[in-house]
């Protein structure tokens, strides 16, 4: 029972907090799932969010089902995902009931502004933590540029990207194999 | 059109949406724009309020976007109901997936998989930031010399410096201190 109850507290809280896409979320995951809960490796969060990028759904929704299910079975990723859907069902009605000129508001849009740069930072601060555990060899600093360039300065679908990164993998196993 | 024949197509348009829209939040908006079109619910304009909207307010922005869709048809029930058919095919492909990777997570081409995978998505990532970057650090977001947001690179530079050399702080608190930061510095 406390599983599920922990599940769904932290998610909500995640969800709470996430401006932004499911990447923006990162910095979050870290500190509550890997670093507090250990609930997953920053190694398996790369793989669900590889998993959530190719296949359909919101990646926060994917990422949440993912740890969810891992540590609580099918009830588990239902109520991860409970979880982190409910603030914006809360926020969002508030906004569209009593707060129809939220954006308007100009105290408002300072306060995003600044949250804006927040966001920034964490997103540097979660990179700089994700290459300890993922960028181990110069291969995956070299995949890891050809994914960057590929992804910011050409139009690429990113369900080919990620293949594309599944097959370099598949090949390099077999080439060091060969060397070997 | 009539309670139960809108609470229907919210139920099944959703779920659609979320069955075939893949890559992410962003990669629904095609699919609004489209059910905006069929039902006559919403048009260009509105939903370009519906995506700033949902940008900008906590919670992933997929969600907000389904949730603000369901409640303007049909208040808080509509707004539950379109959320939860958004999130559903999610919940049961991702558990088959957990399921199978249960199984195989060992296999050898399994690990390879991956292990070109892990390092791309790293890349992805740090992709994403760009626009972020800009939208945070360029006034309208426009990339110029002149457009540069000066108190936010002064917040970014001692929020760099505090957290790192002084203490950690908790994403949470990084950004309430920032939105705090933001209203007194009138950014």
């Amino acid at each position: 029972m406390k599983i599920y109850f922990e599940l769904f507290t932290t998610w909500f809280k995640m969800g709470l907090f996430t401006f932004g896409g499911g990447y923006a979320m990162l910095p979050m995951i870290e500190k509550e799932v890997i670093e507090k809960h250990h609930w997953a490796t920053e190694e398996q969060v790369m793989e669900y969010y590889a998993i959530g990028q190719c296949t359909p759904g919101i990646i926060a929704v994917n990422t949440a089902t993912f740890v969810g299910y891992f540590q609580a079975g099918t009830l588990g990723g239902i109520i991860a995902t409970l979880g982190v859907v409910a603030p914006s069902i809360v926020i969002i009605t508030l906004i569209a009931t009593v707060l129809t000129n939220f954006m308007d508001i100009i105290w408002v849009q300072h306060a995003l502004a600044g949250i804006r740069v927040a966001v920034c930072y964490l997103m540097v601060e979660a990179i700089w933590k994700l290459r300890k555990s993922n960028l181990v060899s110069a291969m995956d600093w070299i995949i890891c540029l050809a994914a960057f360039i590929l992804a910011a300065f050409t139009n690429v679908s990113m369900v080919l990207l990620v293949i594309l990164a599944a097959v370099v993998g598949l090949v390099y196993k077999r080439v060091k194999e060969i060397n070997a | 059109m009539s309670w139960l024949t809108t609470l229907w197509t919210l139920i099944f348009e959703f779920f659609k949406t979320g069955l075939f829209a893949v890559g992410g939040g962003l990669a629904t908006v095609p699919f609004l724009a489209e059910i905006g079109e069929k039902t006559g619910w919403y048009g260009a304009e509105l939903l370009s309020t519906i995506l700033a909207v949902s940008e900008s307010t906590p919670g992933p922005m997929g969600i907000n976007m389904a949730t603000y869709v369901g409640y303007s048809q049909l208040g808080i029930l509509g707004g539950i109901v379109t959320t939860l058919a958004e999130v559903a095919p999610s919940i049961i492909v991702i558990t088959i997936i957990a399921k199978m990777l249960t199984k195989f997570d060992q296999n050898p081409y399994v690990q390879a998989v991956f292990s070109g995978i892990k390092p791309a998505v790293v890349g992805f990532i740090a992709a994403a930031c760009i626009s972020l970057f800009t939208s945070a650090f360029f006034i309208h977001g426009m990339v110029s010399v002149d457009l540069i947001n000066i108190k936010a690179l002064g917040l970014f530079a001692v929020v760099f410096t505090v957290t790192r050399f002084v203490k950690e702080k908790h994403p949470i608190q990084v950004i309430v201190i920032c939105a705090i930061a933001g209203v007194i510095l009138s950014m």
